[in-house]
């Protein structure tokens, strides 16, 4: 078992749900040619092909946002219990534990984004579908407590299916939690950005991911509240292509910007400049 | 009585809903209308009227009495509007500095194409976020249904109390059940496993207190009894226990 750890594949960014690992090539979902794994590396994990967003896991977000070697992480050892006994969730934790390699959903920290100093959170969409639980929620209201403590900004990375119900009420408690907590980081005068990354939906865009000052998306991420299958299903009937999607939602009025993925890191920049 | 049979009895037709209790908890009940967005979400009833001698605003997600009252009120899934007129009147009673008493009913926040685009997840962030900081009591009481993030929208308060009879789910035991085992017939476990009743809640310190259901002047007096504790608190007072109550929550 150890040792089959040590020899795990490459469990990277591009194997997650999306593709299937061939070699050092990649089938893209979107216009399934097979694009070798370096070019789409060099290429912000954006096909060179057609453009299409592979989901990108939190540790790499966070290189690809932060300056090099800035990036300091908090409570990293922090680890979710089966508080309820729910049926299953044990093995369900330590197969995302592997799937991740990381301990929870969520990655924290501060680091420097072109020079300028901020807290930044990450979700991990390969951990359970980045679902909240007490421990996403307890790290990430620790992170807006202590950013509220040295004045700093929140920046916050958003990918996630919403609450975790092998927790119950606990996770849905956490929307309250951290809202209150992201109101004090406000109430204090400082500066909250959300990306929303694709999806964003359930209970993480019912509460933080709607509350930045200033709120960017990737192109094409779904953000919304319901499934999409859960509305057709009620519903009866089909939805427009573009629903919930970022294009869309910013149409709506609640995404200030759509932001590519090589803009991102000098657009965090160029914001948090005129904060400082 | 099994979890999962007192989340089929919270749905019954023939319950108490949100009007009852207003009725007979807050006298001389004046309802308000409209969210000043948009438009007025019948399935959130909202206004203000007096419990003793103290002033109240008080708010209800109501599911309706019969089909034609049921459809006016889009039995009790409320729109994006609904939780704006909600915060309006929040921010009235903060204002005034009245406590505000919410009594939630609800199988959950509507789920549809206009209510996504006029920002459902929005809508119910900014109650969690601007309730926090409200200057003013809070007191939420699920009477029938808690269903998820549409219930939550008018639970964060200062005291939550629940009807034995009703429950409180992150997630109905339908889809629970639906999305581990691809089978909605497991809702019976899915209920259990859940932990979606009020003696479940409060042994896990969620919930503050359970009710007897049916005894309306038990509930009424405790409801006048609570608002006055919490007025005699300064705004920081509650502002900080409203804090620390969610903040211990799962850690």
């Amino acid at each position: 078992m150890e040792l089959k750890k040590l020899f795990l594949k490459a469990n990277n960014e591009l194997e997650y749900g999306e593709v299937k690992v061939k070699s050092r090539r990649v089938v893209c979902k979107k216009c399934q040619k097979q694009i070798p794994v370096y070019k789409i590396r060099k290429n912000d994990f954006v096909c060179p092909e057609c453009g299409h967003y592979f989901p990108v896991r939190a540790r790499r977000r966070i290189l690809m946002l932060t300056d090099k070697r800035s990036f300091i992480e908090h409570d990293r050892d922090l680890e979710s219990i089966n508080i309820l006994r729910f049926p299953d969730y044990d093995e369900k934790l330590s197969l995302a534990k592997e799937k991740s390699r990381e301990n929870e959903g969520v990655i924290c920290g501060v680091a420097t984004i072109g020079g300028y100093r901020t807290c930044i959170f990450a979700m991990d969409a390969n951990f359970m579908m980045g679902s909240m639980g007490a421990i996403v929620g307890e790290k990430i209201t620790r992170l807006f407590e202590y950013a509220t403590s040295m004045s700093l900004p929140v920046i916050g990375v958003t990918v996630s299916g919403g609450a975790r119900m092998q927790e119950g009420m606990i996770s849905l408690m956490q929307m309250s939690k951290v809202s209150a907590a992201v109101k004090r980081h406000s109430n204090n005068g400082n500066l909250y950005i959300v990306l929303l990354t694709n999806p964003t939906t359930g209970g993480v865009d019912a509460s933080f991911a709607m509350l930045g000052d200033i709120t960017l998306a990737e192109p094409g991420a779904r953000v919304g509240f319901a499934g999409p299958r859960v509305i057709e299903k009620s519903l009866n009937q089909e939805l427009p292509k573009d629903f919930q999607k970022a294009e869309r939602v910013l149409e709506c009025g609640f995404v200030d910007l759509i932001v590519p993925r090589n803009r991102q890191k000098e657009a965090l920049t160029a914001i948090l400049r005129l904060h400082s | 009585m099994e979890d999962y049979e007192i989340v089929l009895g919270a749905r019954k037709d023939n319950r108490l809903t949100a009007i009852d209790y207003i009725s007979s908890i807050v006298q001389n009940f004046i309802e308000f209308h409209g969210d000043r967005y948009y438009g007025d979400d019948k399935a959130v009833i909202a206004g203000i009227g007096q419990i003793g001698n103290i002033p109240v605003t008080a708010i209800g997600i109501e599911k309706g009495k019969n089909t034609e009252d049921r459809i006016a009120h889009n039995f009790g899934s409320a729109h994006p509007e609904g939780y704006r007129k909600a915060l309006r009147l929040m921010k009235q009673a903060e204002k005034f500095h009245r406590p505000v008493i919410c009594f939630v009913d609800t199988a959950g926040a509507f789920c549809g194409i206009d209510a996504e685009e006029r920002g459902q997840g929005r809508a119910i962030a900014e109650n969690l976020y601007e309730m926090s900081d409200l200057k003013t009591p809070i007191l939420s009481i699920v009477i029938g249904e808690g269903g998820s993030g549409g219930a939550l929208a008018l639970c964060h308060s200062d005291r939550i109390w629940m009807m034995e009879d009703a429950y409180f789910s992150v997630v109905s035991p339908e889809s629970c059940a639906n999305i581990l085992w691809k089978s909605t017939d497991k809702a019976d476990e899915a209920a259990k496993a859940l932990g979606l009743t009020a003696d479940r809640l409060y042994k896990l310190g969620l919930i503050d207190k359970v009710y007897k259901k049916g005894r309306l002047k038990e509930l009424k007096k405790d409801i006048e009894a609570e608002i006055e504790v919490l007025l005699s608190m300064t705004s920081d007072q509650l502002i900080d226990g409203r804090y620390r109550r969610f903040r211990k929550v799962g850690y």
